[in-house]
């Protein structure tokens, strides 16, 4: 039986439910959903939130070959050879992508690019690297979204705005949920937003610091310092558009709290200052367990993200631009990334994963990109499939793919695929792939 | 006569429906080249809703539709746009040995676009 409870109407024989699935649109990876799926279209999404039914019903079996060439349908096995030609002729290939893919093909690409002696990136690199980057400097004081459930009566969302990214963290995991020493659930919660937009997000808070513009590291660095007991200079208020009086009344809120939890967004890791905002936001929870219970977690946003820092990690040692070209891994955001080794035109040759930076990327590395042979897997036909030299047509994992990936807050979810593609998966298409370059390899090592 | 503002760019809830319709969709297309700005900053630089304005800094330009952002979501001298290729023509590739590129609270300076 397969792992999801399923539901055949007998009648028709076309109406399936599928319970416990998971959705994978976004890093919330809610395993909550029911999919009712018809004539291989899912129709219904039960408790699935705005962003989870655009993901559910507009990914069906799309209308499209297998495999291209240059434009041209070829077969699988054309499409590999061809791949596996262009991964083996490059000097500087790149692989990148891997944050809507399972972490069982976020596995076989760094295999991919062990044997190229390639750098394999992710979207992490320009999503939350810098708090990676930060992680390696102060540590990260976690906890897992059942703890910020069952415990949480402070909450800090931090240059985010969950409302749209996330529109079910607030009500399954943060703000509305009863818990274990949160009986109440809301009323027994202070939750605080702090942005530059006042945002769909502030209704749900409590309080709402609008700060001015690249002014996060100087708001966090003057909460360390309060936190410390140290007279803040008054100059701070103009610097970051909020009174001391009101700092100092969230200090006091902050101390007061019984377990308190920062959650922190892009706002922090877009903007100038990026790994040191992040470090100042992990050390100022840090510095809060001095006096009571505190955390940080980053607010990850596509749905196995967290997974690809975590199979990067346990499988090269760091989370994301690593180069293998020695045969060793060496990490060096800024030099292994994706958007920099684009935009200084050194890669040339791509395999991209799931991902479309032909369509977010910097000018610089959206222009190089195109001059360079790509090998695309994507369910869509994106800007960046368009312009692939081999471009696969894959199936969508969580929806046809079963498999493994990381919520934001790094707990394992098991997929349960609600109906079959004829596309492969990005597995099975990444495990034929290196199936080919390291039979080529093996061999070329005896000759 | 220009004048300097920060753009934001970011995500939004009609962003994240309408990419998985397909990034050509119409809605995906117009949530991506749609600039938001304060109607304080609007009424000074005479713009009305669906103007076109010129926006550009030291990597790039582009013209894009103007609408007044919603309630006082924007504090003046602030734009607000979803990522997108818009946005992209304005990051520049220099990532600061970081990896991430300059991407929110870009320095852009914008004029009213005049045809002639």
């Amino acid at each position: 039986m397969n792992i999801a409870e399923q539901d055949v109407n007998p009648k028709s024989n076309q109406l399936t439910v599928i319970k416990d699935a998971t959705c994978t649109f976004c890093g919330c990876v809610c395993d909550d959903m029911e999919l009712t799926v018809e004539n291989n279209r899912i129709t219904k999404a039960k408790n699935a939130c705005v962003l989870g039914k655009a993901w559910f019903f507009h990914h069906g079996i799309q209308d499209r070959p297998n495999a291209t060439i240059e434009g041209k349908p070829v077969s699988y096995e054309e499409a590999f050879d061809a791949a596996v030609e262009i991964l083996l002729n490059a000097t500087y290939p790149i692989t990148y992508g891997l944050s809507d893919s399972t972490s069982e093909a976020q596995r076989v690409a760094v295999a991919i690019t062990d044997w190229i002696g390639g750098t394999i990136d992710t979207t992490t690199s320009v999503c939350h690297g810098p708090s990676g980057i930060a992680f390696q400097s102060v540590g990260e004081v976690t906890c897992s979204l059942g703890e910020i459930k069952n415990r949480a009566d402070f909450i800090i969302f931090w240059g985010g705005n969950p409302a749209e990214s996330h529109p079910r963290h607030f009500t399954k995991y943060s703000l509305m949920p009863k818990g274990e020493f949160i009986p109440n659930g809301r009323k027994d919660r202070t939750v605080v937003l702090i942005d530059v937009r006042k945002t769909k997000s502030v209704k749900a808070a409590d309080i709402f610091l609008q700060i001015k513009p690249r002014s996060d590291f100087e708001l966090a660095w003057a909460l360390r310092g309060l936190a410390k007991g140290i007279d803040i200079d008054s100059s701070i208020e103009q610097k970051i558009g909020i009174s001391l009086a009101t700092l100092r009344d969230m200090m006091d809120r902050m101390k007061e709290a019984k377990f308190g939890v920062i959650l922190f967004g892009m706002g922090l890791t877009m903007t100038r200052g990026k790994h040191l905002n992040s470090e100042a936001v992990l050390a100022l929870a840090r510095d809060m367990n001095q006096y009571t219970r505190w955390c940080a977690k980053p607010m990850r946003g596509h749905g196995n993200v967290t997974g690809a820092d975590n199979v990067v990690s346990w499988t090269t040692g760091f989370p994301f631009g690593v180069n293998l070209n020695r045969g060793y891994p060496r990490f060096n955001p800024g030099e292994f990334t994706t958007s920099d080794v684009l935009a200084r035109g050194e890669a040339d040759a791509a395999l991209i994963i799931a991902s479309d930076p032909m369509s977010n990327f910097s000018q610089p590395a959206r222009e190089h990109l195109k001059t360079i042979k790509s090998i695309v897997l994507d369910p869509k036909l994106t800007d960046t499939a368009k312009h692939a030299t081999v471009a696969f047509t894959t199936s969508t994992y969580g929806i046809n793919t079963g498999g493994t990936v990381y919520r934001m807050d790094d707990v394992p979810i098991p997929l349960r695929p609600a109906f079959e593609s004829p596309y492969k998966g990005d597995y099975e298409i990444l495990k034929a792939i290196e199936n080919r370059i390291r039979g080529k390899q093996l061999a070329s090592m005896m000759d | 006569m220009a004048e300097e503002f920060i753009l934001i760019p970011g995500r939004t809830s009609r962003q994240g429906t309408s990419l998985n319709e397909g990034k050509d969709s119409d809605a995906y297309q117009e949530e991506i080249n749609t600039l938001r700005m304060a109607t304080t900053d609007m009424k000074r630089l005479a713009i009305d809703n669906g103007d076109n304005i010129r926006m550009w800094n030291d990597v790039g330009e582009v013209v894009i539709p103007c609408q007044a952002a919603k309630g006082d979501e924007l504090p003046p001298g602030i734009l607000f746009i979803s990522y997108g290729d818009k946005s992209s023509y304005l990051m520049g590739g220099d990532t600061h040995g970081s990896g991430m590129p300059d991407s929110k609270c870009i320095d852009v300076f914008v004029e009213k676009f005049k045809t002639d």
